[in-house]
């Protein structure tokens, strides 16, 4: 189970990546998406992998029984899916006025800061 | 008073300058002279105890953990500089009322002033070296916007960034000493680190220390080879130079000097340093003056001869020395600031400060002329005169100083450097103000009002008493020495007094009044001989290794910062790539702990979908459809993951965020280009595809290797399970680390969300504003509206789903302290309910139907969260420190009550508000000219004809 999650965690990277190197900046949110989901999952099994053992404390105890999943990644993730969320949508509507306030969205020809020097 | 007040008082004052302005420039340079004198007359309050010999103290504990505190000790050698920052302070502030023309800002002026003031005083009380720090600091910035206070010259620019430049470096050197000497002494506070000569002196970072703190000392105090910003500081109105330049800010690194000498000095190291420094800064400065026209030039340069000679004297590390060097301090001050401010009177009333075009001003401005005679006369070391008194103990230390091993090397040169400061005397009082008067001065010479000659005129009055009955002077000199000396050396048993009978000092003066004279007689040829020698323009050296310092930067920075994104991303990817495989071939790491777990079938399955849909995101990106369906198997594969990895509460999270991500780029996506195009070569993509590669490569490595191995220290996890429930109160222990744990981090975390949803508003809406929003109104899409716009199916079915849904989001909340759920969870789900209304029934009708604005609950949710927090207070625990009990009401079963419950329902409130809002806002964008605002209760096709009547 840890290589194939492995593997998937390089995949995600691998092509998150790729799409983040473009200049068209569509490309580059559809490669935010993956790379958060690839951040999350690195610091989730960063907990390791515990299937069928939630962190939960049984009725009746006062600490969860025998090995559970490690919570504290869980709950970091969790922050991190929502601020993500946040980040994306801020990142959509920087796309989308720059599209429509420059006509492209091609980052190199955004240059209403830094003209092209010739 | 209390020393606090007398450091605070000018950083207060400093506020009423800008205040008064409108007053008038009277009233501003009015309430800058109160403040002063406050400042001036809490001083004098400590003077009995100072007198008694006594320290005043005053602390207050500030980060003790770092050893910073807020310690200020005011000792004899403090309130000597006090005394002469404050006092020549107040007359400088009624010399620069009626020398600022009304075209200056006063109150800027004197803002700056009383911030350097207390800048000055703060160095001179502090007691922690840290704190010392930063009042060195801040004279540097202070004095940066005096010196450029004429923003409109260019000189006044150059010269307030050279001085930072200069001094800054030197401060930031100096913290390097300072922090190495607290270490070795194991405390800041100076009064302890004075104490412990021996342990500093015999530490091997003895000498490190030393060369650092002088760095600061010698760029402050512009001694050689840091004498060159100086001069140029000139630029700055008469005022700053006579205060900055003459009595206060340059002696900052003298005062160091001498406030460290008794742990410092008597070394070697310090002796060969400070003593050829001060030397060589001394004869260069004299006969660098001698030839300069600018009468303010003239005295820059005088400065800095003068402050290498009492550098030198401390460099000699005799008691002698140190209170010579005490001694000309003083007597500098008062006739160097008089001179100074005589300089401005001469080019305030002349307009010119050129000598060669002064000239016969003896009989025009006769009180000016006076000043000036006595002030220069004293600085030529003139008997009668204050500064020959100093001077000749100069010369009498000089006299028994054997440096390199030769004994006449310091007699000479000092008897050279004191030849050439005399001749500049004479030049300034014979040059300006003899000869025949002319008739081409630019303005017609006269002497000012009392306001501007009554401030140098007093500084004479000390020039000529302490000059003609030295015994007057005698006991503060000593007093003020015995706090230099410290415990280090015994108090020397000369005294000042103008006869000392015929010894060796007393020729060299001769030789040096002479030779002054015989100077200005040949004048005119070595004047020639000098403009013919070519010599480094320390301003051209300056500018070139600033200029080599910029292209260097340019020159790294450029290729990796050129502005493209896509480079920056692949830098910054091979970066951390490389830090990585350096780590992981120069670290250690041990074997596997772990056996590999077996892998489910099912898993394996959604694992191939994951990894399909993750790839055919690459290959199918340009189709923003599609592209858009495969995210969202991405995520739906992750929070399956999560579901099967035992994290149900991060499997709700990823689908409900999933969701609400798929309706923004659905509303998002409208308007972007339907594909996108081609646009890089074969050879950038097998680069991209090369460093994703790499990128993929060390991330899985990473996730292999950390997954089969135990962590290397001890987690906090087992803490958290084993007190979620005894401390918490809550079985899920995700929940409880949220809410309880660290509540703290999720107040942050929603207060991000919140302002990031605040932003997309403003955004949007500061965009429909525009053009754009013009362009927007007026759009054509580029895909075929569906002729029914609220499917009544929906409509109906989202309607009946509302309260469902909202019960949902309530059960999950209130079970979520227990059971997965949880606020985060909740306001998702909520949110989606919410929006499926926009979907089905239209932007208008839902938000007609909405009571309270999206901005009220996301500032409701940060305040709920907030007061929670806050609560713990009144019952004297630190923020957001919650607490439970449980209650039983009969009929129900007994139920928790948690602090930490409503601080969920602050998280709820703002992810609500910040979902919501971040969705109006794009699906605002989305409103047409032509599209109908369907307002009532049920629609199917707003265009036909027939039903528009019914409206």
């Amino acid at each position: 189970m840890e290589q194939i999650l492995s593997v998937l965690i390089g995949i995600l990277v691998a092509s998150a990546v790729y799409l983040m190197l473009a200049r068209n900046l569509l490309r580059f949110l559809f490669g935010l998406i993956l790379l958060s989901n690839a951040a999350n999952l690195t610091i989730f099994v960063a907990g390791r992998l515990t299937p069928g053992a939630p962190p939960l404390v049984p009725d009746g105890m006062d600490a969860p029984v025998g090995v559970v999943a490690n919570a504290l990644p869980q709950a970091l993730v969790l922050t991190a899916i929502v601020i993500g969320f946040g980040l994306f949508a801020f990142a959509l509507i920087l796309a989308f006025r720059a599209y429509q306030s420059l006509g492209t969205l091609n980052t190199d020809e955004m240059r209403v800061a830094e003209p092209k020097e010739n | 008073m209390s020393l606090f007040f007398i450091v605070a008082l000018p950083f207060f004052g400093a506020l009423l300058p800008g205040l008064m302005n409108a007053a008038g420039r009277s009233a501003t340079a009015g309430v800058t002279f109160t403040v002063t004198l406050a400042a001036f007359i809490g001083l004098l309050t400590n003077l009995p105890a100072i007198l008694a010999g006594d320290v005043v103290m005053a602390r207050v504990d500030w980060m003790p953990a770092l050893g910073l505190n807020f310690t200020l000790m005011l000792d004899s050698l403090g309130f000597f500089f006090a005394l002469l920052i404050l006092g020549i302070g107040l007359l400088i502030i009624a010399y620069a009322r009626q020398y600022l023309s009304s075209k200056d800002h006063m109150g800027e002026f004197f803002t700056y002033l009383l911030l350097f003031q207390g800048a000055m005083v703060g160095i001179v009380l502090s007691d922690n070296i840290l704190l010392l720090l930063i009042f060195w600091e801040l004279t540097s910035l202070s004095s940066f916007l005096l010196i450029g206070y004429w923003k409109h010259l260019p000189e006044g620019r150059q010269g307030a960034r050279m001085a930072l430049t200069v001094t800054g470096m030197g401060g930031l050197a100096m913290i390097g000493g300072m922090l190495i000497l607290g270490q070795i002494v194991g405390s800041y506070d100076l009064s302890v680190i004075l104490q412990n000569r021996e342990l500093i002196q015999a530490d091997p970072l003895y000498v490190p220390a030393l060369i650092l703190i002088l760095l600061g000392c010698f760029t402050k105090s512009a001694q050689f080879p840091f004498h060159f910003w100086l001069p140029h500081a000139m630029a700055a109105p008469t005022p700053v130079s006579a205060y900055l330049h003459s009595a206060t800010m340059v002696k900052a690194g003298i005062f160091l000097m001498a406030r460290m000498w008794p742990v410092l000095s008597g070394t070697p190291e310090w002796f060969v340093i400070v003593t050829s420094a001060g030397l060589i800064t001394m004869v260069l400065g004299a006969v660098i003056a001698l030839f300069k026209h600018d009468l303010k030039a003239l005295l820059a340069f005088s400065t800095v001869s003068h402050l290498g000679l009492i550098t030198m004297l401390l460099g000699t590390g005799t008691a002698f020395g140190a209170m010579a060097a005490v001694f000309h301090i003083l007597n500098h001050a008062t006739f160097k600031a008089a001179l100074f401010m005589s300089a401005g009177i001469i080019d305030h009333e002349a307009h010119t400060r050129d000598i060669r075009r002064l000239g016969g001003l003896r009989t025009l401005m006769p009180i000016t002329f006076m000043i000036v005679s006595l002030a220069a006369l004293s600085m030529a070391g003139i008997p009668l005169l204050n500064g020959f008194l100093s001077k000749e103990m100069m010369l009498e230390e000089a006299n028994h100083t054997v440096l390199f091993n030769s004994p006449w090397l310091v007699p000479v040169l000092a008897t050279f450097g004191s030849l050439f400061s005399a001749a500049y005397c004479f030049r300034l009082i014979g040059h300006v103000f003899f000869g025949p008067v002319r008739d081409d001065y630019p303005a017609k010479p006269h002497d000012p009002g009392a306001g501007l000659w009554l401030p140098p005129a007093l500084l004479i009055i000390p020039v000529v008493v302490i000059g003609v009955a030295p015994f007057v002077a005698e006991p503060f000199v000593k007093l003020v020495t015995a706090s230099v000396l410290g415990s280090a050396a015994e108090m020397p048993s000369a005294h000042l007094k103008i006869w000392h009978g015929l010894v060796p000092a007393l020729y060299m003066s001769i030789i040096a009044v002479v030779g002054g004279l015989v100077m200005l007689a040949i004048f005119t040829p070595a004047l020639r001989i000098w403009e013919n020698t070519p010599r480094p323009e320390a301003k051209v050296i300056f500018e070139t290794i600033v200029e080599a310092a910029a292209k260097l930067a340019q020159a790294l920075i450029l290729p990796l910062h050129n502005g493209a994104f896509s480079r920056y991303a692949a830098v910054g990817t091979i970066t951390i790539v490389v830090a990585g495989y350096y780590a992981w071939t120069t670290g250690t790491i041990g074997a596997p702990t772990h056996a590999l777990q077996p892998a489910d079938p099912v898993l394996i399955s959604g694992w191939g979908m994951l990894v399909a849909a993750t790839i055919g995101m690459v290959f199918l990106h340009r189709n923003r459809f599609l592209s858009l369906i495969l995210i969202g198997i991405v995520g739906l594969m992750v929070s399956i993951g999560f579901v099967f990895l035992s994290a149900p509460d991060l499997a709700m999270t990823q689908f409900t965020v999933e969701v609400v991500t798929i309706i923004l780029m659905l509303l998002a996506l409208n308007f972007l280009p339907n594909r996108t195009p081609i646009e890089s070569s074969v050879l950038r993509r097998v680069r991209d595809v090369g460093v994703a590669a790499a990128g993929g490569l060390a991330s899985f490595a990473l996730a292999y290797h950390y997954m089969l191995r135990d962590p290397v220290a001890s987690s906090i996890s087992e803490f958290h399970l084993a007190n979620s429930y005894k401390g918490g109160g809550g079985t899920n222990v995700v929940n409880v680390i949220l809410v309880d744990f660290r509540g703290f981090d999720t107040f942050g975390e929603i207060i991000v969300l919140s302002i990031a949803a605040l932003l997309i508003y403003a955004l949007t809406e500061t965009l429909l504003g525009g053009p754009v929003g013009a362009k927007l109104l007026n759009r054509r899409p580029d895909q075929p509206r569906a002729g029914d716009m609220h499917p009544m199916m929906m409509v109906v079915l989202t309607r009946g789903m509302m309260p469902v849904v909202m019960m949902v989001g309530f059960y999950i909340f209130l079970s979520g302290h227990n059971e997965p759920g949880g606020g985060f969870i909740a306001g998702l789900i909520v949110s989606i309910g919410m929006v499926m209304q926009y979907m089905a029934s239209g932007f208008s009708w839902a938000s007609a139907r909405l009571k309270y604005p999206y901005h009220g609950v996301i500032g409701a949710g940060v305040l709920v969260a907030g007061f929670t927090g806050i609560g713990s207070w009144f019952v004297d625990k630190p923020f957001l420190t919650s607490d439970f009990t449980y209650v039983r009401i009969p009929p129900f079963e007994k139920f928790e009550l948690a602090t930490a419950a409503l601080f969920d329902v602050g998280v709820f409130l703002s992810v609500v508000g910040a979902v919501m809002l971040s969705l109006e806002s794009f699906s605002r964008l989305a409103r047409r000219a032509d599209a109908p605002q369907v307002l009532h209760p049920m629609d199917i096709d707003p265009s036909r004809e027939d039903l528009k009547e019914g409206v």
